[in-house]
């Protein structure tokens, strides 16, 4: 891993040097923000006994499903297609390091993205709630939950994005994964109500990959280890996965 | 493994993909410090040879060494000791040269200590000081081709690789170019293909010509003109006629024919060019035969040695020739084996 840092710090280089980093930053707040705005509006409309944290948390996914692959199809499908992977490949670097350092960067710039939205809840809690009681343990469960979901949802970015050279189908791959995961994950035993004589392990199976109630679990403070064990295992594998394909295709020997 | 004489050594390497052989066989050895010219049309299979050197693809099957090491089994090992510039030169188009060349000297661990002084180094060389703080994306291309080639030396590697490395050039920076070859000349080995075929000749020691995966010409620039042309020319200029000119160059030798007689300029001089077969030397008698008859006045005669281009078409061409006697045998066999097995349909 002698190559490690050097490539990453080059990815975060790249990263803080290409206007669309900040575009892209400025937009994913200017949604957040307007979501958040939602929220409190309906909440000053009908008030409710959740906190409004928890029910801005339960609609991580919307920017999930456009950020990760906007941010990850770039990464080897780019370097694919100009060719500059051949110029990486013949030098004394490890597949591994390069697919590991255009995780980490990307991983460092999502979780920096989301750490801002933090902005809305001392915002919220400073100003609006002053006189309640703060209670931060949904907060930290929540953002919590996006770091862990974040590393699957970037390295199944990654994956789609070594699988190709064209961004385009980088993207698509990328989005299909995330909503599979997130939507069939969470939705998986009304989906195999399909199934005539529906096994049981469909129900089992269901209970661990219900992403929604992973969430709704961790921002109220519950945190299930067999979520982050199902979140970390996962994203090695995608990882591992790209490693091997990225290996296959670019490695030589 | 200890400093071997040949720093590049193949063996009978196949590449293939699907049913197309991008590389049928290839054999060669690069000695150190010399410089090699690939030469060959477009898809002869010279840059997949170059990939497979750099351990960026795989072979089929063969054997190809860099420094005595095997590139299959080390290409990890290799890596440390090749410095290669792909076709098309692909860059990060975002960074400054300055930026760019730094990570790369970091990649290739160069020394940290060494690192700034070797970066100011090839950048002299490669003419690109007064556009180190410039970004990649924004260079024309000849600037953009001189990064790639400083990227190559960056780490003073022992093989370079360099796929046409003087592609979109201007001329002043072609000369610029082949005198950095020309420098690293005994101290390198360098592989380049081109296709400008004067370059390959004025900087490469050796020259290998590959057409359709095979090598079909190997050697020094003369000794690929003595295997593959097979005439002298000479060119002369000359005030008379060309009936004269033919009567005085048969007294000579009964071979020398006229090959072209160009029209008389304003002064009555016509430029002749006289083509001989085989390799012989007829200055001495050519003068004497001249200047013997008083119908023709010679102004100037000189040999001209064959381009490499004459080389190379002559090659390829012998090559193709070769590839159509053998689809022409093997299609006639495979209709005498068709008639064999309906043979016995029609009993």
């Amino acid at each position: 891993m002698r190559h490690f840092f050097t490539l990453l710090r080059n990815e975060l280089w790249k990263l803080l040097i290409t206007p669309s980093t900040y575009i892209a930053a400025f937009l994913f707040l200017l949604i957040m923000g307007f979501l958040f705005q939602l929220i409190l509006l309906d909440y000053a409309n009908d008030p409710k006994e959740e906190n409004p944290s928890i029910t801005f948390f339960k609609l991580f996914f919307i920017p999930v499903f456009f950020m990760v692959p906007l941010l990850t199809m770039k990464s080897v499908a780019e370097e694919r297609a100009s060719g500059t992977i051949e110029n990486l490949m013949t030098t004394p670097v490890t597949v591994t390091e390069v697919i590991l350092s255009k995780f980490a960067a990307g991983y460092i710039y999502y979780t920096l993205l989301w750490a801002f939205t933090g902005s809305f809840h001392i915002l919220f809690f400073s100003f609006v709630q002053k006189d309640s009681i703060f209670d931060p343990y949904p907060i930290i469960g929540g953002y919590a939950y996006i770091a862990i979901s974040g590393a699957l949802f970037l390295s199944q970015g990654i994956f789609a994005s070594s699988l190709t050279r064209s961004q385009l189908i980088a993207g698509i791959v990328s989005f299909t994964l995330v909503f599979g995961f997130i939507v069939v994950g969470s939705y998986l035993d009304e989906l195999a109500l399909l199934w005539v004589n529906q096994p049981e392990w469909i129900d089992t199976l269901a209970k661990h990959t219900d992403v929604l109630q992973h969430m709704r679990d961790f921002s109220s403070g519950i945190i299930d280890t067999r979520a982050i064990v199902l979140y970390v295992s996962c994203s090695l594998a995608f990882l591992f996965m790209s490693i091997l394909i990225v290996e296959y295709s670019e490695g030589g020997s | 493994m200890d400093s071997p004489e040949h720093t590049i050594e193949v063996e009978k390497l196949y590449k293939r993909y699907g049913k197309v052989e991008a590389v049928n066989g290839i054999s060669f050895k690069v000695a150190k410090g010399q410089i090699v010219g690939f030469l060959g049309p477009n898809g002869a299979g010279k840059s997949t040879t170059m990939k497979i050197l750099t351990g960026y693809s795989r072979a089929t099957s063969g054997i190809a060494r860099i420094c005595g090491i095997p590139v299959a089994c080390h290409a990890h090992e290799i890596k440390r000791r090749i410095g290669y510039m792909p076709e098309n030169n692909p860059l990060p188009l975002e960074l400054r040269v300055r930026e760019y060349l730094k990570w790369r000297a970091r990649l290739k661990e160069l020394p940290f200590r060494h690192r700034g002084k070797r970066i100011d180094e090839v950048m002299e060389r490669c003419d690109l000081t007064r556009a180190q703080d410039r970004i990649i994306g924004k260079l024309s291309k000849g600037f953009r081709q001189r990064v790639g080639i400083a990227d190559a030396i960056l780490a003073h590697p022992e093989v370079i690789i360099m796929d046409e490395p003087t592609i979109g050039l201007d001329p002043h920076q072609v000369i610029m170019i082949r005198d950095l070859i020309s420098s690293l000349q005994g101290k390198m080995s360098v592989i380049i293909s081109s296709h400008i075929l004067s370059e390959i000749e004025m900087t490469c020691d050796e020259v290998i010509i590959i057409n359709h995966g095979k090598i079909v010409g190997q050697g020094t620039p003369q000794e690929l003109r003595e295997s593959f042309i097979n005439s002298t020319i000479y060119e002369l200029e000359i005030n008379g006629s060309l009936a004269d000119l033919r009567q005085s160059l048969k007294t000579l030798a009964a071979n020398l024919d006229v090959d072209k007689f160009e029209e008389a300029d304003e002064r009555g001089f016509s430029k002749v060019t006289i083509r001989i077969p085989g390799n012989h030397d007829y200055g001495e008698m050519l003068f004497s035969c001249l200047s013997d008859n008083p119908l023709i006045r010679a102004r100037s005669l000189r040999k001209r040695q064959a381009p490499l281009e004459d080389v190379f078409l002559a090659a390829t061409r012998r090559s193709w020739e070769t590839l159509d006697t053998d689809l022409a045998e093997h299609s006639e066999s495979e209709d005498s084996d068709s008639e064999k097995t309906e043979m016995p349909a029609a009993n």
